[in-house]
C-alpha cells in the first residue's frame, strides 16, 4: 500500500531562507518575517493577500496559528501550525501542498520557524506531557540516542570501529566543506578531520563535530497549482512525492530490531519513489538532502534511501560518492550539520537547496543539470521516529 | 519462646566505597584505614530496601502477611514509604505495610512488629555527616530484611527477648538537618555498658545459658562498639556492625553476618544500645545450612567500586557541582504514576496471547499483530537480559553525569532501554548480561522518581581491581 500522491499537481514558485545561526537578535517573529519578506519579494505575482492559507511548522517557538498570523499582521487567513518532532517543517510543506492539491485553495504558504538559542541550554529540549518519569527519551539525550548506531553498525556488519569512525568523520568533513560554500549555513568554515575526532565528546563516541548545528531560522515556501506555476516564475519546482511514516515505535520494543535501520525510513522512502515514479533513486536522483543530525544517521540513511547497499555505506562515503562532485550528492547547502538545524525550519530549508540547484542559482555549490531532488526529514530516534521523504522535480514529467 | 521464627533473611551492601585515606588526603586530616560503604547516588533507604527485600523474597517466594520499614534516612515523610516497596515486591494490596522512622531503635520496632505478625522486617538507611565528621568516616550505608513465620519451618527460633530504655543525649538530629549531633562517646559509653549487660543477663539468664556461642552488638556510640564486646562475649565469635553504624540496619547486617556463619543448633545473641539496650536471644535451627542467604555479608563486603571521595560528596549533597548545560528533569505526576505503578515499581510489561510478543511498558495494542486489549501482565523485575546496544550520555542530565544507558533485551522476550546503575563502562559491551535493580532516577519538584535500572551480572572482572570495607568488622 502506499498513496496515489500528487505527483506534478502542485508547484513551488518562490522560496524564502533566512540565514540559520545564533541569532541573539533576532526573535522567531523577526525570523518569520524575514523569511516570508524573501519568498514575496522573489514572487512578485504573489502578494500577502493573495495568499489563501498558511500551515506553519514550529516545534517549540510558539503555538497555534497566532504565532504566524500575529508576526505577519495577517488578514484573518486560515492558519494551521503543526508539529511532527525535526520533521515539522516537511510536514508543514506537506500538508500546504494537499490543500492546493485538493483544490480548496490557489495558492498557499508553508513556513518553519525555530528560535533555539533563547533557552541557555544546549541541544533540543523537550516539552512532554505530565508522565510517570520512566521514558527512556525523557533523560537520554539525542546524540546519544542516534549514538546508539555505531556500536551497534559496527557489530552487525563486522566493520571495524576505525573504519566506521572514519566514514562518520569524512560525513561532517565532507557537510563542513559544503556549508563553507553557503553564506546562509550556520557554520561556514571548513574543518580538518583531525578537528573532527578530537572533539570533547558529547555521547558514545560523537563528539561536538558529529552533531548538527543547534540554530535559530525560518524557511518559506510559496505554493500554487502546477498549471498556474508559470504564471509566477519559470522555474518552479514541481512536487513529485511527499511521503510520511509515523512508526509504531517497534524497534525500542522489539529485540529484533538491532539498530543499523529506520525501517519508517525504508517505508516512506519506498511510498515518495512510487508516488514520483522513481525507480532507481542511485541513479535518477540528482542530489538529496537528508536529516544528518548527527554523522552515523547520514551513514544508515544512505543505506535506507537506497543510496548505498547494506553494509557498504561507510565504503561509499570514503570512496567519495555523495560528495559535491561525487555520483550522488548529499547535503550539498551542508546539511543539518553545518547549515544548521532550527527544527521547524529544516525541513523547508532542504527543499530551499533544490529549489536554488533547480535554478541555477547555488553559487559555489551549484551542481551541473539536476533534475530530481530528494529531501529526507526525521523526527525522533532510533527505534522511534517519524520519517518525511519528498521528491521535487525541476520539470513536469 | 516467640511464635514466629526466622525464615529467612538478607542484607544488601551497596556497591560503592569511599577510601578513608583519600579524605584523610583531602582534608588534611588523620582519615584512618579502610574504606567507608557507600550507597550511589541514585539509592536511598527505600531502594536498598527493595534489594534487601527482594533478595529475600526470591528464595521464600510467599507473600509476608506485614511489611515494617524502619529507617532514620526516610525518603520521604507525609506519604509511607514503605508502600513503594510494597509495590515493588509486587506484594498484594492486602499486605498492610507501615513506616518506623527516626532512630536506630525503630530497626528493633520493625523487628518486632514484624516477628509478632509473621512478617517482613526491612531495616535500611543511608548515613551521612559532616565531611570530616565521626559519622562519615564510622558510619555505613546497607539494608537488611527479615521474614518471619512457622517456627517449625524456621532457620531461627526467638528464644528471649529483653529491653532497658533510657533518656539520654548521646545522638539527636533535628528534623531538616543533614547531619545530627553527638555528645562525647565516654559519657554515652558509661550510661550504656551497664544497660548492656543487664540486657544481655536478662536473656540469658531466661534461656539458662552463661554465654551465647555468638554475640553482636551494635551501637550508634562508638565507645560502646569498642568496650562492649569486651563485656559480652560469645563462646565461637564476637562481632559489631559489619560496615560502621547502619542506623536502623545495624543489627539487621550484624545478625545477617552472624546467620552466615552460625552452624545448625548455635546461640545468637544480638545486643543493640540505641537510647536503651535491646537484645534478641536466636537459636539456629537444622535448616540453616540450607537456607542462608545467597551472597553473605562477608562477599559482598569485598565486592566494592572505589568513588572519589569528591563524587561521593556531591552525591550527598556536601559539594555542590555546575550541572550540564541542560534543564532539570520534570518530576514525576501522581496520576500517571499511579496507573502505571505495576510497571513503575514492578517493573509489569503485557505479553501478547495471540503472538506472545512481549510490551515494554505494557501496551493494550499488540505491536506485532495488532490484537487489542489481548494481553497477560508480566514482572520482569527479576528477569535477566543482555546488552543489545550502549552509550555514554555526557550531555544529559545525572544527579551524577554521565548518563549511561543500555537497549536491554531479556530473556524470554521484551526489550527497554534502561539507565545502567553502578556502572563500570570498561564492562559494558553489546551482549553483557545484566539483570534489574530498584533505584532513584532523580529527584525534582521534591518528588522521587523511582524506576528500575539495569545493572551488570557477574564478580570483578579479571584483573579488575576491588576494594574492600573495613570501617567496622569483626573484634
Amino acid at each position: 500500500m502506499s498513496s496515489k500522491g500528487i505527483r506534478d499537481r502542485v508547484a513551488v514558485v518562490g522560496m524564502g531562507c533566512t540565514r540559520f545561526g545564533e541569532h541573539w537578535d533576532r526573535s522567531a517573529e523577526d525570523l518569520l518575517v524575514d523569511a516570508t519578506q524573501e519568498a514575496f519579494l522573489a514572487t512578485p505575482g504573489i502578494r500577502r493577500s493573495d495568499v489563501d492559507a498558511y500551515w506553519l511548522g514550529t516545534l517549540g517557538s510558539g503555538q497555534s496559528g497566532l504565532t504566524l498570523s500575529k508576526a505577519l499582521s495577517l488578514d484573518y487567513k486560515p492558519v494551521t501550525r503543526v508539529e511532527n518532532y525535526c520533521a515539522t517543517g516537511s510536514e508543514a510543506f506537506r500538508n500546504a501542498c494537499y490543500a492546493v492539491a485538493s483544490g480548496a485553495y490557489d495558492r498557499v504558504m508553508a513556513v518553519g520557524v525555530e528560535k533555539l538559542k533563547d533557552s541557555g541550554f544546549s541541544g533540543l529540549l523537550r516539552s512532554d506531557p505530565p508522565s510517570d518519569g520512566t521514558a527512556a527519551e525523557l533523560s537520554l539525550t539525542a546524540p546519544a540516542a542516534f549514538s546508539l548506531l555505531d556500536p551497534a553498525y559496527c557489530a552487525r556488519y563486522g566493520v571495524d570501529p576505525a573504519d566506521m569512525r572514519a566514514a562518520m568523520t569524512h560525513v561532517a568533513w565532507k557537510n563542513h566543506a559544503n556549508g563553507a560554500r553557503n553564506p546562509k549555513a550556520q557554520f561556514r568554515s571548513g574543518v580538518t578531520k583531525e578537528k573532527v575526532e578530537k572533539a570533547p565528546k558529547v555521547a558514545g563516541r560523537l563528539g561536538v563535530f558529529d552533531c548538527s548545528g543547534v540554530s535559530d531560522g525560518a524557511a518559506a515556501a510559496l505554493i500554487v497549482r502546477a498549471e498556474d506555476a508559470l504564471d509566477y516564475t519559470d522555474r518552479p519546482m514541481y512536487v513529485k512525492g511527499l511521503a510520511l511514516a509515523a512508526g509504531p515505535a517497534l524497534g525500542a520494543s522489539d529485540p529484533e530490531y538491532d539498530y543499523t535501520t529506520f525501517p519508517e525510513v525504508v517505508r516512506s522512502a519506498r511510498d515518495a519513489f512510487s508516488q514520483a515514479g522513481v525507480t532507481d533513486p542511485r541513479h535518477e536522483i540528482s542530489l538529496a538532502e537528508v536529516h544528518d543530525c548527527f554523522t552515523p544517521t547520514e551513514l544508515v540513511l544512505m543505506e535506507d534511501l537506497g543510496f548505498a547497499e547494506r553494509g557498504q555505506a561507510w565504503k561509499d562515503i570514503l570512496d567519495g560518492a555523495f560528495e559535491l562532485g561525487g555520483r550522488l550528492p548529499v547535503n550539498p547547502d551542508g546539511g543539518l550539520k553545518s547549515f544548521g538545524h532550527p527544527v521547524g525550519a529544516s525541513g523547508l530549508r532542504m527543499l530551499y537547496e533544490c529549489w536554488l540547484q533547480f535554478r541555477g542559482e547555488a553559487g559555489q555549490r551549484q551542481l551541473a543539470d539536476p533534475r530530481l531532488g530528494l529531501t529526507h526529514n526525521l523526527g525522533g530516534r532510533p527505534g522511534s521516529c517519524v520519517s518525511f521523504v519528498s521528491v521535487v522535480g525541476a520539470q513536469l514529467g | 519462646m516467640s511464635a514466629h521464627g526466622i525464615l529467612g533473611y538478607a542484607a544488601y551492601l551497596p556497591r560503592h566505597r569511599v577510601q578513608l585515606s583519600e579524605v584523610g588526603a583531602t582534608l588534611g586530616i588523620a582519615g584512618g584505614r579502610g574504606a567507608r560503604v557507600v550507597a550511589s547516588f541514585d539509592e536511598d533507604s527505600t531502594t536498598m530496601g527493595v534489594e534487601a527485600a527482594a533478595a529475600l523474597l526470591r528464595t521464600h517466594p510467599a507473600a509476608p502477611g506485614s511489611v515494617y520499614f524502619a529507617t532514620t534516612s526516610p525518603a520521604y515523610f507525609d506519604k509511607t514509604n514503605a508502600s513503594a516497596i510494597h509495590a515493588a515486591l509486587g506484594l498484594p494490596a492486602e499486605v498492610f505495610a507501615a513506616d518506623l522512622a527516626g532512630s536506630a531503635r525503630s530497626g528493633i520496632a520493625a523487628w518486632r512488629a514484624a516477628a509478632a505478625t509473621g512478617g517482613l522486617a526491612v531495616l535500611s538507611d543511608v548515613r551521612t555527616g559532616r565531611p570530616a565528621s565521626p559519622d562519615e568516616r564510622g558510619g555505613g550505608d546497607g539494608a537488611a530484611a527479615f521474614l518471619f513465620g512457622d517456627p517449625a519451618v524456621a532457620i531461627a527460633e526467638i528464644i528471649a527477648e529483653s529491653s532497658v530504655t533510657t533518656e539520654i543525649l548521646d545522638r539527636w538530629r533535628t528534623p531538616g538537618e543533614a547531619a545530627g549531633g553527638q555528645w562525647e562517646e565516654r559519657f554515652g559509653l558509661e550510661v550504656y555498658l551497664p544497660l548492656v549487660k543487664r540486657a544481655a543477663a536478662t536473656v540469658l539468664a531466661s534461656a539458662n545459658l552463661e554465654r551465647a556461642d555468638h554475640v553482636v552488638l551494635v551501637s550508634p556510640n562508638s565507645g560502646v562498639v569498642k568496650q562492649g564486646p569486651k563485656a559480652v562475649t560469645g563462646t565461637v565469635s564476637t562481632t559489631v556492625s559489619p560496615v560502621g553504624h547502619a542506623g536502623t540496619a545495624d543489627a539487621g547486617l550484624g545478625l545477617a553476618d552472624a546467620l552466615d556463619r552460625a552452624a545448625p543448633g548455635e546461640t545468637i545473641l544480638v545486643l543493640s544500645a540505641a537510647d536503651g539496650c535491646d537484645a534478641v536471644l536466636l537459636r539456629t535451627t537444622g535448616r540453616i545450612a540450607d537456607s542462608r542467604q545467597a551472597s553473605p555479608v562477608a562477599e559482598q563486603l569485598t565486592d566494592g567500586i572505589d568513588v572519589p571521595y569528591a563524587t561521593y560528596l556531591s552525591w550527598r549533597g556536601w559539594l555542590e557541582r555546575e550541572p550540564p548545560r541542560r534543564p532539570e528533569p520534570d518530576r514525576p505526576a501522581g496520576p500517571p504514576s499511579a496507573r502505571s505503578a505495576r510497571w513503575k515499581f514492578s517493573f509489569t510489561g503485557s505479553a501478547c496471547r495471540r503472538c506472545g510478543f512481549v510490551h515494554l511498558p505494557p501496551s493494550r495494542v499488540c505491536k506485532k499483530c495488532a490484537s487489542v486489549d489481548e494481553m497477560d501482565r508480566r514482572s520482569l523485575a527479576a528477569a535477566q537480559g543482555s546488552v543489545a546496544t550502549y552509550t555514554v550520555d555526557r550531555l544529559a542530565f545525572s544527579p551524577s553525569p554521565p548518563l549511561i544507558d543500555a537497549v536491554v533485551d531479556f530473556d524470554g522476550g521484551g526489550r527497554y532501554t534502561l539507565e545502567v546503575a553502578d556502572a563500570e563502562p570498561a564492562r559494558l559491551a553489546v551482549g553483557t548480561r545484566v539483570g534489574l535493580t530498584f533505584r532513584r532516577l532523580y529527584t525534582a519538584g521534591g518528588v522521587h522518581n523511582y524506576f528500575w535500572k539495569a545493572r551488570v551480572l557477574g564478580g570483578a572482572p579479571e584483573g579488575a581491581e576491588r576494594s574492600t570495607a573495613g570501617a567496622g568488622g569483626r573484634v
